[in-house]
């Protein structure tokens, strides 16, 4: 079996798939890669099926040693890998020689880079899927985030890497102020008309508590709350409600203040009103915002949200296509 | 009972079943919807969640259209309305350390992020989470909050928050339901398998971290198991399922230490019953029913 050592883990690397299904009814969270797409194009430049086991490397990225000779590829965040010391393509499938290291520069831009490695981190499934579960200590490499001196074990690799990079044109674009598209609902109703209005004028900030769970978002306005009767059991705040479950993507506002987006590892349920849903190709780009990075909210109807995971698809598509 | 549709961006769809809030009524229906949908495995609906008095359901809209979705939800509400409400369940008796030293030491740490310590509050800055409980609910004594915290027995309402963790529904009427606020500002830190009461729920932390709900006191009994190692987890890694009939039984420090050795050993088991729960009955009688399905602990 081949393996491979943790030499630096860097902030905060997890083992992901695409995340976990079912069990969402267990307070059991999907996980998975928070930017699905570059996951997906990491493991196919690399001949892995789309849903093979990699590394999610947030803000400050992980150094590795290689047993023996390993094929691999990192998309997402812009960075540079390093084999032994000398500078490569990201993008692009890579050997790494036995006993070589790989290492990356700080990011550039975004904020998760993805390492897929020929034949995928061989970690057990659990309840279907290789995923971390941090908070139930369950999935990836024992359910928990990585740490100087793990050693994990490289599958057998079954497909053929690509010998082309990604085009430029597919790599990760930021703008100076991002927009998110979110469908109203849930229980939107308790806000007031100008908070609703705030919501989608005010330019937020990424603050620096934005993980897995969920992200933070700073310099709004503080929601004010129509003057209605509280259902019973949900507590007097006018920002609870009677507990209930959340979507993934979801936004909520603990007290009225700083909204947070709820992200794949969030709590499956809780006491919060939620105003509105990030829709579903949205949740890729959220996944890439470092802290300070600013954000517009905007208002999409259903159809509208429909409209746009289709495209989305589309495009993992192509990328995918482009590499054969 | 007014259900409220809502889709949660394109890929979930929440329904409120009672907008008034919690009702053991609400509770039935929302469990029943989500039985039947189960039993119908409807291609593209990918999670169902039963909630307090509500539920949730993920879709793949590749798969199942939204418009066909919410159809078939609202198909359901009508079907439900007026079905029996008799379910075979679980009766459970969980003992818990009141007032225990770990929930203690951590809510102390948390104070400032307590209702005691809010601008213009004129309560002791110093007091406990369980004495703040007793105020609010008029209790004479923290002994008769405990009493009545432990006398009457809980429906497990909903599964959720974090891996395992059961939300609690006390059954007793309305206006004998227990309620405090949540915390202000929420902890990151809380031991596990604490007992947490917000607004009118009860709780089990079943993992350490994060929370809001009032502190009341702690339990040695897991309700998360991944290892699967006592022998109430055979089934599933997840102890509770919503419908379990809890009741909580008051030990002592020595008692709790004693049942922490068995966990850690692998040999702690719990006391369980098979009982039926008839909603109309309880309704007809709640103190008197209670009595009579607790017998079957004895």
């Amino acid at each position: 079996m081949n393996t491979f050592k943790v030499l630096s883990p860097g902030i905060a690397t997890f083992v992901e798939d695409l995340g976990r299904y079912g069990y969402y009814h267990l307070g059991i969270p999907p996980g998975g890669a928070l930017d699905q797409a570059s996951f997906i194009v990491a493991n196919a430049l690399v001949g892995n099926d789309k849903n093979t086991a990699g590394l999610e490397m947030a803000l400050m990225p992980a150094k590795l040693e290689f047993e023996k000779e390993a094929v691999v590829a990192v998309c997402g965040a812009e960075t540079t890998p390093k084999i032994n010391g000398v500078e490569m393509p990201s993008h692009t499938a890579l050997k790494v020689p036995a006993g070589g290291v790989l290492e990356f520069s700080y990011f550039k831009k975004g904020a998760r880079a993805y390492l897929a490695i020929a034949g995928g981190v061989d970690v057990p499934l659990v309840m279907g899927s290789r995923s971390t579960y941090p908070l139930g200590g369950i999935g990836g490499f024992k359910g928990r985030k990585l740490e100087a001196g793990d050693i994990l074990p490289i599958g057998t690799p079954t497909g053929k890497p690509s010998p082309k990079s990604l085009d430029k044109s597919y790599h990760l674009e930021l703008k100076e102020i991002e927009e998110l598209r979110v469908v109203l609902g849930l229980q939107d109703y308790k806000l007031t008309e100008q908070s609703l209005e705030n919501l989608f004028k005010d330019i937020f900030v990424v603050s620096t508590q934005a993980d897995r769970l969920g992200y933070r978002f700073k310099n709004g306005q503080k929601f004010n709350y129509k003057d209605l009767p509280q259902p019973f059991g949900a507590g007097a705040n006018p920002s609870n409600i009677t507990d209930a479950c959340y979507p993934v993507g979801s936004m909520q506002a603990p007290g009225g203040n700083e909204p947070i987006v709820l992200l794949r590892d969030a709590p499956s349920g809780g006491g919060f009103a939620m105003y509105c849903t990030l829709i579903s190709c949205d949740l890729d780009r959220l996944g890439q915002f470092a802290p300070n990075q600013q954000v517009r909210f905007k208002s999409v109807s259903l159809q509208e949200a429909l409209q746009a995971r289709k495209a989305y698809q589309a495009r993992i598509k192509a990328m995918v296509e482009s590499l054969a | 009972m007014g259900f409220r549709y809502s889709f949660g961006g394109d890929t979930f769809l929440f329904v409120e079943v009672s907008e008034e809030g919690m009702s053991l009524e609400a509770f039935f229906l929302a469990m029943a919807i989500c039985k039947k949908l189960r039993a119908m495995q409807v291609k593209g609906i990918t999670e169902i969640c039963p909630a307090n008095a509500s539920y949730m359901i993920a879709f793949d809209p590749d798969i199942l259209p939204h418009e066909k979705a919410l159809e078939i939800l609202k198909s359901l509400e009508q079907e439900v309305v007026g079905t029996q409400t008799t379910i075979q369940t679980r009766l459970i008796e969980m003992p818990v350390l009141y007032n225990d030293p770990y929930t203690h030491a951590c809510l102390m740490g948390f104070r400032n992020n307590h209702q005691c310590r809010e601008p213009g509050s004129t309560l002791d800055p110093n007091m406990t989470d369980i004495e703040y409980a007793r105020q609010m609910n008029g209790y004479a004594s923290v002994e008769e909050f405990i009493k009545a915290h432990a006398e009457s027995p809980w429906f497990v309402s909903m599964i959720g928050f974090v891996a395992g963790l059961p939300w609690l529904y006390q059954l007793v009427e309305r206006a004998k339901q227990i309620e405090v606020p949540k915390y202000p500002i929420a902890r990151i830190d809380t031991p596990a398998l604490t007992i947490g009461h917000g607004g009118c729920f009860g709780c089990i932390y079943a993992v350490r971290g994060g929370g809001g709900y009032q502190m009341m006191g702690i339990t040695p009994a897991p309700v998360w198991d991944p290892k699967q190692r006592l022998p109430y987890f055979k089934e599933s890694m997840v102890f509770l399922n919503p419908g379990d009939i809890i009741k909580f039984s008051p030990c002592t420090e020595s008692e709790y230490n004693a049942y922490v050795k068995q966990v850690e050993e692998g040999t702690f088991d719990l006391k369980i019953r098979q009982t039926p729960f008839s909603l109309q009955e309880w309704q007809a009688d709640p103190k008197g029913y209670n009595q009579e399905i607790l017998k079957a602990l004895a």
